[in-house]
Protein backbone atom coordinates (compact mmCIF):
# COMPACT_ATOMS: atom_id res chain seq x y z
CA UNK A 1 0.00 0.00 0.00
CA UNK A 2 0.90 3.67 -0.66
CA UNK A 3 0.24 6.99 0.47
CA UNK A 4 -2.24 5.43 2.79
CA UNK A 5 -4.86 5.30 0.16
CA UNK A 6 -7.29 2.14 -0.19
CA UNK A 7 -6.84 0.19 -2.65
CA UNK A 8 -10.54 0.03 -3.26
CA UNK A 9 -10.24 3.59 -4.09
CA UNK A 10 -7.11 3.44 -6.83
CA UNK A 11 -9.18 -0.01 -8.29
CA UNK A 12 -12.32 1.58 -8.56
CA UNK A 13 -10.42 4.82 -10.18
CA UNK A 14 -8.20 3.53 -12.50
CA UNK A 15 -11.55 1.31 -13.68
CA UNK A 16 -12.89 5.15 -14.05
CA UNK A 17 -9.80 5.56 -16.02
CA UNK A 18 -10.10 2.63 -18.42
CA UNK A 19 -14.26 4.04 -19.30
CA UNK A 20 -13.36 7.26 -20.08
CA UNK A 21 -9.86 7.17 -22.18
CA UNK A 22 -10.77 6.52 -25.76
CA UNK A 23 -9.21 3.73 -27.42
CA UNK A 24 -7.09 3.41 -30.41
CA UNK A 25 -9.37 2.75 -33.14
CA UNK A 26 -7.76 -0.49 -34.30
CA UNK A 27 -9.53 -1.16 -37.17
CA UNK A 28 -8.96 1.80 -39.18
CA UNK A 29 -5.63 1.98 -38.02
CA UNK A 30 -5.16 -1.81 -39.47
CA UNK A 31 -5.90 -0.49 -42.85
CA UNK A 32 -4.41 2.65 -43.42
CA UNK A 33 -0.92 0.30 -42.23
CA UNK A 34 -2.33 -1.98 -44.66
CA UNK A 35 -2.58 0.58 -47.55
CA UNK A 36 0.39 2.67 -46.70
CA UNK A 37 3.12 -0.38 -45.73
CA UNK A 38 1.77 -2.14 -48.86
CA UNK A 39 2.37 0.85 -51.31
CA UNK A 40 5.92 1.23 -49.28
CA UNK A 41 6.24 -2.68 -50.31
CA UNK A 42 5.05 -1.80 -54.34
CA UNK A 43 7.72 0.97 -54.66
CA UNK A 44 10.51 -1.15 -52.86
CA UNK A 45 9.43 -4.30 -55.23
CA UNK A 46 9.18 -2.09 -58.27
CA UNK A 47 12.84 -0.57 -57.59
CA UNK A 48 14.36 -3.51 -57.05
CA UNK A 49 12.63 -5.13 -60.44
CA UNK A 50 13.73 -2.27 -62.34
CA UNK A 51 17.32 -2.01 -61.48
CA UNK A 52 17.69 -5.52 -62.32
CA UNK A 53 16.55 -4.74 -65.89
CA UNK A 54 17.43 -1.31 -66.42
CA UNK A 55 20.54 -1.63 -64.14
CA UNK A 56 21.28 -4.65 -65.48
CA UNK A 57 22.44 -5.45 -61.30
CA UNK A 58 21.61 -9.24 -60.45
CA UNK A 59 19.04 -10.77 -58.47
CA UNK A 60 21.02 -9.95 -55.03
CA UNK A 61 22.77 -6.43 -55.71
CA UNK A 62 19.09 -5.80 -56.77
CA UNK A 63 17.99 -6.80 -53.92
CA UNK A 64 19.90 -4.19 -52.08
CA UNK A 65 19.69 -1.53 -54.40
CA UNK A 66 15.57 -1.72 -53.37
CA UNK A 67 16.42 -1.17 -49.88
CA UNK A 68 18.77 1.34 -50.26
CA UNK A 69 16.32 3.43 -52.70
CA UNK A 70 13.38 3.10 -50.12
CA UNK A 71 16.42 4.36 -46.87
CA UNK A 72 16.91 7.41 -49.21
CA UNK A 73 13.98 8.19 -49.92
CA UNK A 74 12.73 8.40 -46.12
CA UNK A 75 16.26 10.11 -45.14
CA UNK A 76 15.29 12.82 -47.41
CA UNK A 77 11.31 12.70 -46.45
CA UNK A 78 12.76 12.96 -43.21
CA UNK A 79 14.84 15.64 -43.24
CA UNK A 80 12.39 17.67 -45.45
CA UNK A 81 9.80 17.36 -41.85
CA UNK A 82 6.88 15.02 -44.34
CA UNK A 83 7.93 11.39 -43.02
CA UNK A 84 6.44 12.21 -39.34
CA UNK A 85 3.11 13.32 -41.11
CA UNK A 86 3.38 10.25 -43.10
CA UNK A 87 3.84 8.10 -40.12
CA UNK A 88 1.19 9.47 -38.58
CA UNK A 89 -1.74 8.89 -41.07
CA UNK A 90 0.40 5.09 -41.33
CA UNK A 91 1.41 4.01 -38.04
CA UNK A 92 2.59 0.60 -38.47
CA UNK A 93 2.28 0.87 -42.21
CA UNK A 94 5.50 3.02 -42.28
CA UNK A 95 6.86 1.99 -39.24
CA UNK A 96 7.31 -2.22 -40.02
CA UNK A 97 9.19 -1.89 -43.65
CA UNK A 98 13.14 -0.62 -43.85
CA UNK A 99 11.41 3.10 -43.54
CA UNK A 100 10.58 2.66 -40.00
CA UNK A 101 14.36 1.93 -39.43
CA UNK A 102 15.37 4.87 -41.51
CA UNK A 103 13.77 7.39 -40.54
CA UNK A 104 14.37 5.89 -36.20
CA UNK A 105 17.98 6.72 -37.43
CA UNK A 106 17.96 9.80 -39.43
CA UNK A 107 15.25 11.68 -37.10
CA UNK A 108 17.94 11.52 -33.75
CA UNK A 109 20.98 12.78 -35.92
CA UNK A 110 19.02 15.80 -37.26
CA UNK A 111 17.62 16.56 -33.52
CA UNK A 112 20.38 16.27 -31.63
CA UNK A 113 22.71 17.99 -33.47
CA UNK A 114 22.15 21.45 -32.01
CA UNK A 115 24.38 19.48 -28.93
CA UNK A 116 27.48 18.90 -31.63
CA UNK A 117 28.60 16.06 -33.86
CA UNK A 118 30.32 13.93 -31.29
CA UNK A 119 27.68 13.96 -28.28
CA UNK A 120 24.89 15.00 -29.91
CA UNK A 121 24.67 13.36 -33.29
CA UNK A 122 27.08 10.87 -32.23
CA UNK A 123 26.13 9.96 -29.27
CA UNK A 124 22.15 9.96 -29.98
CA UNK A 125 21.96 8.59 -32.96
CA UNK A 126 21.15 5.13 -31.66
CA UNK A 127 18.83 6.05 -29.47
CA UNK A 128 15.41 4.42 -30.57
CA UNK A 129 17.08 1.77 -33.42
CA UNK A 130 19.63 0.94 -30.81
CA UNK A 131 17.13 -1.68 -28.84
CA UNK A 132 16.03 -3.09 -32.16
CA UNK A 133 19.97 -3.45 -33.02
CA UNK A 134 20.59 -4.87 -29.80
CA UNK A 135 17.95 -7.43 -29.55
CA UNK A 136 18.07 -8.30 -33.58
CA UNK A 137 21.37 -8.92 -33.51
CA UNK A 138 21.65 -10.97 -30.43
CA UNK A 139 18.73 -13.12 -31.61
CA UNK A 140 19.99 -13.46 -35.18
CA UNK A 141 22.89 -14.76 -33.28
CA UNK A 142 21.06 -17.42 -31.43
CA UNK A 143 19.31 -18.78 -34.19
CA UNK A 144 22.91 -18.73 -35.67
CA UNK A 145 24.28 -20.97 -33.54
CA UNK A 146 21.13 -23.33 -32.91
CA UNK A 147 21.46 -23.58 -36.59
CA UNK A 148 25.18 -24.79 -36.54
CA UNK A 149 23.74 -27.62 -33.77
CA UNK A 150 21.34 -28.86 -35.23
CA UNK A 151 23.07 -28.76 -38.61
CA UNK A 152 20.11 -28.49 -41.24
CA UNK B 1 0.29 35.83 15.69
CA UNK B 2 -3.00 35.99 13.84
CA UNK B 3 -2.98 32.70 11.34
CA UNK B 4 -3.62 33.58 8.02
CA UNK B 5 -4.51 30.07 7.25
CA UNK B 6 -7.95 28.39 6.75
CA UNK B 7 -8.99 24.84 7.56
CA UNK B 8 -6.12 22.44 6.37
CA UNK B 9 -4.91 24.01 3.47
CA UNK B 10 -6.30 27.15 2.51
CA UNK B 11 -4.19 30.60 3.12
CA UNK B 12 -5.93 34.12 2.80
CA UNK B 13 -3.96 37.03 1.96
CA UNK B 14 -4.47 40.41 4.41
CA UNK B 15 -4.22 42.67 1.35
CA UNK B 16 -5.10 40.87 -1.06
CA UNK B 17 -2.29 41.67 -3.19
CA UNK B 18 -2.87 42.79 -6.98
CA UNK B 19 -2.41 40.78 -10.12
CA UNK B 20 -1.38 44.61 -12.06
CA UNK B 21 -0.35 43.44 -15.01
CA UNK B 22 0.22 40.23 -17.54
CA UNK B 23 2.00 39.50 -20.93
CA UNK B 24 1.21 36.20 -22.95
CA UNK B 25 3.67 34.99 -25.79
CA UNK B 26 3.11 32.37 -28.08
CA UNK B 27 4.12 29.52 -31.07
CA UNK B 28 2.34 30.11 -34.11
CA UNK B 29 0.36 27.08 -33.87
CA UNK B 30 -1.60 28.38 -30.88
CA UNK B 31 -1.53 31.53 -32.53
CA UNK B 32 -4.07 30.30 -35.23
CA UNK B 33 -6.00 28.85 -32.24
CA UNK B 34 -9.81 29.82 -30.83
CA UNK B 35 -7.68 32.71 -28.83
CA UNK B 36 -5.99 34.06 -31.68
CA UNK B 37 -6.41 37.66 -31.21
CA UNK B 38 -5.86 37.72 -27.40
CA UNK B 39 -2.15 37.10 -27.10
CA UNK B 40 0.19 40.14 -26.95
CA UNK B 41 2.57 38.11 -29.10
CA UNK B 42 2.53 34.98 -31.74
CA UNK B 43 6.11 34.09 -33.09
CA UNK B 44 6.45 33.70 -36.47
CA UNK B 45 8.49 30.56 -36.09
CA UNK B 46 9.09 28.00 -33.17
CA UNK B 47 12.99 28.59 -32.76
CA UNK B 48 12.31 32.05 -32.64
CA UNK B 49 15.57 33.14 -34.77
CA UNK B 50 17.73 31.69 -32.58
CA UNK B 51 20.18 28.58 -32.52
CA UNK B 52 18.09 25.54 -30.66
CA UNK B 53 15.08 25.41 -29.51
CA UNK B 54 15.72 25.37 -25.96
CA UNK B 55 17.11 29.04 -26.58
CA UNK B 56 13.94 29.94 -28.38
CA UNK B 57 12.05 29.11 -25.52
CA UNK B 58 13.94 31.15 -23.05
CA UNK B 59 13.79 33.92 -25.50
CA UNK B 60 10.44 33.23 -25.28
CA UNK B 61 10.09 33.53 -21.90
CA UNK B 62 12.39 36.77 -21.95
CA UNK B 63 10.13 38.56 -24.09
CA UNK B 64 6.90 37.85 -22.42
CA UNK B 65 8.42 39.13 -18.48
CA UNK B 66 9.65 42.80 -20.60
CA UNK B 67 6.34 42.75 -22.16
CA UNK B 68 4.87 42.38 -18.70
CA UNK B 69 6.86 45.12 -17.29
CA UNK B 70 5.93 47.85 -19.91
CA UNK B 71 2.25 47.08 -19.45
CA UNK B 72 2.75 47.53 -15.91
CA UNK B 73 5.09 50.64 -16.80
CA UNK B 74 7.87 49.49 -14.41
CA UNK B 75 11.20 49.13 -15.20
CA UNK B 76 13.25 45.91 -14.36
CA UNK B 77 15.12 47.34 -11.45
CA UNK B 78 11.58 47.90 -9.51
CA UNK B 79 11.34 43.86 -9.62
CA UNK B 80 11.89 42.74 -5.96
CA UNK B 81 11.64 38.81 -6.76
CA UNK B 82 11.14 36.74 -9.86
CA UNK B 83 9.47 33.38 -9.56
CA UNK B 84 9.10 30.76 -11.96
CA UNK B 85 9.85 27.62 -13.61
CA UNK B 86 9.38 25.89 -16.43
CA UNK B 87 9.53 21.73 -17.62
CA UNK B 88 12.94 21.33 -18.83
CA UNK B 89 15.98 19.84 -16.64
CA UNK B 90 17.37 22.47 -13.97
CA UNK B 91 14.42 24.78 -14.99
CA UNK B 92 16.80 26.02 -18.24
CA UNK B 93 14.32 28.48 -20.18
CA UNK B 94 14.08 30.59 -16.39
CA UNK B 95 17.19 30.17 -15.12
CA UNK B 96 18.61 31.77 -18.27
CA UNK B 97 16.30 34.44 -17.95
CA UNK B 98 16.41 35.57 -14.70
CA UNK B 99 20.30 35.37 -15.68
CA UNK B 100 19.34 38.17 -18.38
CA UNK B 101 16.51 40.41 -16.03
CA UNK B 102 19.41 40.36 -12.63
CA UNK B 103 16.99 40.54 -10.24
CA UNK B 104 16.46 38.08 -6.95
CA UNK B 105 15.17 34.74 -8.14
CA UNK B 106 13.70 31.72 -6.68
CA UNK B 107 13.11 28.43 -8.96
CA UNK B 108 10.46 26.84 -8.96
CA UNK B 109 9.04 23.03 -10.02
CA UNK B 110 6.17 21.99 -10.18
CA UNK B 111 5.78 21.11 -13.95
CA UNK B 112 2.62 22.08 -15.43
CA UNK B 113 1.18 23.08 -12.42
CA UNK B 114 4.12 25.61 -11.63
CA UNK B 115 1.77 28.63 -13.18
CA UNK B 116 -0.55 28.65 -10.04
CA UNK B 117 2.51 27.74 -7.89
CA UNK B 118 4.87 30.73 -8.54
CA UNK B 119 1.35 32.85 -8.01
CA UNK B 120 0.50 31.50 -4.84
CA UNK B 121 4.33 32.23 -3.68
CA UNK B 122 4.37 35.65 -5.45
CA UNK B 123 1.06 36.33 -3.09
CA UNK B 124 2.66 35.09 -0.22
CA UNK B 125 5.90 37.05 -0.11
CA UNK B 126 3.86 40.37 -1.65
CA UNK B 127 1.47 39.58 1.26
CA UNK B 128 3.77 39.36 3.73
CA UNK B 129 5.88 42.21 2.91
CA UNK B 130 8.82 40.28 1.06
CA UNK B 131 8.76 42.20 -2.14
CA UNK B 132 6.62 45.22 -3.32
CA UNK B 133 6.68 43.35 -6.94
CA UNK B 134 7.28 40.12 -7.31
CA UNK B 135 7.28 38.48 -11.03
CA UNK B 136 5.89 35.28 -11.74
CA UNK B 137 6.87 33.36 -14.95
CA UNK B 138 6.64 30.57 -16.47
CA UNK B 139 7.29 28.79 -20.28
CA UNK B 140 6.93 25.50 -22.00
CA UNK B 141 7.66 24.85 -25.71
CA UNK B 142 6.45 21.73 -27.64
CA UNK B 143 9.82 21.45 -29.14
CA UNK B 144 12.04 21.06 -26.07
CA UNK B 145 9.37 18.96 -24.13
CA UNK B 146 9.10 16.31 -26.96
CA UNK B 147 13.14 15.97 -27.03
CA UNK B 148 12.95 15.75 -23.42
CA UNK B 149 10.39 13.74 -22.55
CA UNK B 150 9.51 11.76 -25.62
CA UNK B 151 10.91 11.34 -29.41
CA UNK B 152 13.14 13.73 -31.76
CA UNK B 153 10.47 16.21 -33.71
CA UNK B 154 10.83 14.22 -36.99
CA UNK B 155 10.56 10.10 -35.48
CA UNK B 156 7.51 8.96 -37.24
CA UNK B 157 4.81 7.41 -35.00
CA UNK B 158 1.51 7.63 -33.73
CA UNK B 159 0.55 9.38 -30.94
CA UNK B 160 -2.42 7.47 -28.07
CA UNK B 161 -6.22 9.62 -28.19
CA UNK B 162 -5.08 10.24 -24.80
CA UNK B 163 -2.17 11.91 -25.51
CA UNK B 164 -1.85 15.75 -24.90
CA UNK B 165 0.29 18.44 -26.76
CA UNK B 166 2.53 20.92 -25.25
CA UNK B 167 1.93 24.41 -25.58
CA UNK B 168 4.67 26.49 -27.13
CA UNK B 169 3.90 29.42 -24.68
CA UNK B 170 4.92 31.70 -22.11
CA UNK B 171 3.00 33.65 -19.45
CA UNK B 172 4.41 36.51 -17.56
CA UNK B 173 2.10 38.48 -14.34
CA UNK B 174 3.48 41.10 -12.12
CA UNK B 175 1.61 41.04 -8.62
CA UNK B 176 2.60 44.10 -6.47
CA UNK B 177 1.41 45.75 -3.28
CA UNK B 178 1.83 49.47 -4.52
CA UNK B 179 -0.58 49.44 -7.66
CA UNK B 180 -4.39 49.33 -7.64
CA UNK B 181 -5.65 47.19 -10.22
CA UNK B 182 -9.10 45.88 -10.68
CA UNK B 183 -7.23 42.12 -10.04
CA UNK B 184 -6.64 40.89 -6.65
CA UNK B 185 -5.62 37.00 -5.08
CA UNK B 186 -7.68 37.36 -2.14
CA UNK B 187 -7.00 33.58 -1.26
CA UNK B 188 -5.42 30.33 -2.58
CA UNK B 189 -5.26 26.70 -2.11
CA UNK B 190 -2.16 24.46 -1.76
CA UNK B 191 -2.20 20.65 -2.94
CA UNK B 192 -1.16 17.71 -1.59
CA UNK B 193 0.85 15.19 -4.31
CA UNK B 194 -1.81 12.62 -5.22
CA UNK B 195 -1.02 8.92 -6.77
CA UNK B 196 -3.30 7.08 -8.23
CA UNK B 197 -1.07 4.48 -9.63
CA UNK B 198 -1.47 5.85 -13.06
CA UNK B 199 1.70 4.75 -15.28
CA UNK B 200 0.84 5.58 -18.68
CA UNK B 201 3.32 8.25 -19.26
CA UNK B 202 0.65 9.14 -22.59
CA UNK B 203 -2.45 9.38 -20.10
CA UNK B 204 -1.40 12.65 -18.32
CA UNK B 205 -4.68 13.92 -17.70
CA UNK B 206 -5.47 10.62 -15.57
CA UNK B 207 -2.42 10.92 -13.72
CA UNK B 208 -3.13 14.81 -12.59
CA UNK B 209 -7.27 14.46 -12.32
CA UNK B 210 -6.93 12.69 -8.30
CA UNK B 211 -4.86 15.66 -7.44
CA UNK B 212 -6.99 18.15 -9.00
CA UNK B 213 -10.21 16.65 -7.36
CA UNK B 214 -8.33 16.64 -3.90
CA UNK B 215 -7.06 20.49 -4.30
CA UNK B 216 -10.58 20.93 -5.10
CA UNK B 217 -12.39 19.27 -2.42
CA UNK B 218 -10.22 20.83 0.19
CA UNK B 219 -10.56 24.53 -1.32
CA UNK B 220 -14.08 24.17 -1.00
CA UNK B 221 -14.39 22.29 2.79
CA UNK B 222 -11.98 24.93 3.68
CA UNK B 223 -13.63 27.69 2.61
CA UNK B 224 -17.22 26.43 3.14
CA UNK B 225 -18.13 27.71 -0.37
CA UNK B 226 -19.56 25.62 -3.44
CA UNK B 227 -18.83 25.39 -7.28
CA UNK B 228 -21.55 27.77 -7.27
CA UNK B 229 -19.90 30.42 -5.25
CA UNK B 230 -17.44 31.05 -8.89
CA UNK B 231 -18.19 32.70 -11.80
CA UNK B 232 -16.18 30.25 -13.99
CA UNK B 233 -13.65 27.43 -12.39
CA UNK B 234 -10.66 26.39 -14.91
CA UNK B 235 -8.70 23.49 -13.87
CA UNK B 236 -4.83 24.44 -15.66
CA UNK B 237 -4.19 20.89 -18.87
CA UNK B 238 -6.36 18.21 -17.66
CA UNK B 239 -7.51 17.78 -21.33
CA UNK B 240 -10.46 15.61 -22.62
CA UNK B 241 -9.74 12.98 -20.34
CA UNK B 242 -8.58 14.62 -17.68
CA UNK B 243 -11.76 17.05 -17.05
CA UNK B 244 -13.98 14.45 -17.98
CA UNK B 245 -12.68 12.17 -14.73
CA UNK B 246 -12.18 15.59 -13.04
CA UNK B 247 -15.74 15.99 -12.95
CA UNK B 248 -16.50 12.45 -12.23
CA UNK B 249 -14.63 12.46 -9.38
CA UNK B 250 -15.98 15.94 -7.87
CA UNK B 251 -19.52 14.42 -8.25
CA UNK B 252 -18.54 11.03 -6.00
CA UNK B 253 -17.17 13.84 -3.63
CA UNK B 254 -20.05 15.67 -3.10
CA UNK B 255 -19.06 19.06 -4.60
CA UNK B 256 -20.56 18.54 -8.81
CA UNK B 257 -18.93 20.90 -10.81
CA UNK B 258 -21.31 22.90 -13.08
CA UNK B 259 -21.44 22.17 -16.79
CA UNK B 260 -21.12 25.77 -17.88
CA UNK B 261 -19.31 27.05 -15.35
CA UNK B 262 -16.01 24.72 -15.46
CA UNK B 263 -13.51 24.77 -18.57
CA UNK B 264 -10.19 23.12 -18.74
CA UNK B 265 -7.62 25.65 -20.10
CA UNK B 266 -6.37 22.45 -22.41
CA UNK B 267 -9.52 22.67 -24.11
CA UNK B 268 -8.72 26.57 -24.95
CA UNK B 269 -5.95 26.82 -26.94
CA UNK B 270 -5.83 24.98 -29.87
CA UNK B 271 -8.18 24.41 -32.70
CA UNK B 272 -9.32 20.61 -31.95
CA UNK B 273 -8.99 19.86 -35.77
CA UNK B 274 -5.43 20.09 -35.24
CA UNK B 275 -5.11 17.05 -34.50
CA UNK B 276 -3.86 17.81 -31.03
CA UNK B 277 -6.00 14.45 -29.38
CA UNK B 278 -6.84 15.18 -25.41
CA UNK B 279 -6.05 18.54 -25.85
CA UNK B 280 -2.99 21.22 -24.41
CA UNK B 281 -0.42 20.93 -21.73
CA UNK B 282 2.63 22.43 -20.30
CA UNK B 283 3.41 25.47 -17.64
CA UNK B 284 2.66 27.92 -21.12
CA UNK B 285 -0.80 26.44 -21.19
CA UNK B 286 -2.63 27.52 -17.95
CA UNK B 287 -0.62 30.96 -18.34
CA UNK B 288 -1.84 31.90 -21.39
CA UNK B 289 -5.18 31.21 -21.17
CA UNK B 290 -4.82 32.86 -17.74
CA UNK B 291 -2.88 35.84 -19.03
CA UNK B 292 -4.67 36.13 -22.38
CA UNK B 293 -8.58 35.41 -21.45
CA UNK B 294 -9.39 34.83 -17.83
CA UNK B 295 -7.35 37.88 -16.21
CA UNK B 296 -9.99 40.08 -19.32
CA UNK B 297 -12.92 39.29 -18.35
CA UNK B 298 -11.76 39.69 -14.46
CA UNK B 299 -10.30 43.06 -15.57
CA UNK B 300 -13.72 44.40 -16.65
CA UNK B 301 -16.05 42.92 -14.13
CA UNK B 302 -17.26 40.13 -16.33
CA UNK B 303 -16.47 37.67 -13.66
CA UNK B 304 -16.31 38.92 -10.25
CA UNK B 305 -14.37 35.67 -8.75
CA UNK B 306 -12.55 32.98 -10.67
CA UNK B 307 -11.10 29.74 -9.28
CA UNK B 308 -7.78 29.21 -11.29
CA UNK B 309 -6.34 25.58 -10.64
CA UNK B 310 -3.30 24.71 -12.33
CA UNK B 311 -2.59 20.63 -12.57
CA UNK B 312 0.69 19.22 -12.51
CA UNK B 313 1.96 15.27 -13.49
CA UNK B 314 5.46 15.62 -11.82
CA UNK B 315 6.76 12.63 -14.18
CA UNK B 316 10.44 11.93 -14.38
CA UNK B 317 11.39 9.84 -17.11
CA UNK B 318 13.81 7.62 -15.12
CA UNK B 319 11.38 6.84 -12.45
CA UNK B 320 8.72 6.30 -15.34
CA UNK B 321 10.94 3.56 -17.34
CA UNK B 322 11.77 2.21 -13.49
CA UNK B 323 8.28 1.54 -13.58
CA UNK B 324 7.16 4.05 -10.93
CA UNK B 325 3.69 5.30 -11.33
CA UNK B 326 3.28 9.09 -12.07
CA UNK B 327 2.47 11.61 -9.17
CA UNK B 328 0.12 14.50 -9.54
CA UNK B 329 0.09 17.96 -7.91
CA UNK B 330 -2.84 20.69 -8.80
CA UNK B 331 -2.70 24.63 -6.56
CA UNK B 332 -5.24 26.86 -6.84
CA UNK B 333 -6.00 30.61 -6.65
CA UNK B 334 -8.84 32.87 -6.25
CA UNK B 335 -8.90 35.65 -8.72
CA UNK B 336 -11.49 38.34 -7.74
CA UNK B 337 -12.78 41.27 -9.37
CA UNK B 338 -11.93 44.71 -6.93
CA UNK B 339 -14.07 48.03 -7.58
CA UNK B 340 -11.51 50.37 -6.37
CA UNK B 341 -8.95 49.06 -8.73
CA UNK B 342 -10.26 50.68 -11.75
CA UNK B 343 -8.99 53.96 -10.68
Amino acid sequence: MKHNIPDSVIKNYQTMVRKLTPKSPLGSGCLRAFVVGGFICIIGQAATDLSHVYLDLNASEALTFGSVFLVFITALLTGIGVFDRIARYAGAGTVVPITGFANAMVSPAMEFKAEGWVLGTGAKLFTIAGPVLAYGISTAVAVGILYFLIGW
Amino acid sequence: MKSLKIGKQTIRFLSAPSLVAAASVVGPKEGRGPLSQHYDIILDDPINHTESYEMAEHTMLLQACKHCLTKANMQEEQIDLILGGDLLNQILSTTLTARELQRPFIGLYGACSTMAESLLMGSICVDGGYAENALCAVSSHYCTAERQFRYPLEYGNQRTPAAQWTVTGAGAFLISHTQHSPVCIPCGTIGKVMDYQIKDANNMGAAMAPAAADTLAAHFQDTGRTPKDYDHIFSGDLGKVGSDLLKNLMKQKGYALIEDNYTDCGLMVFDPKDDVHAGASGCGCSAVVLSAYILDKIRIGAWKRVLFMATGALMSTTSSQQGESIPGIAHAIVLEHREDGMK
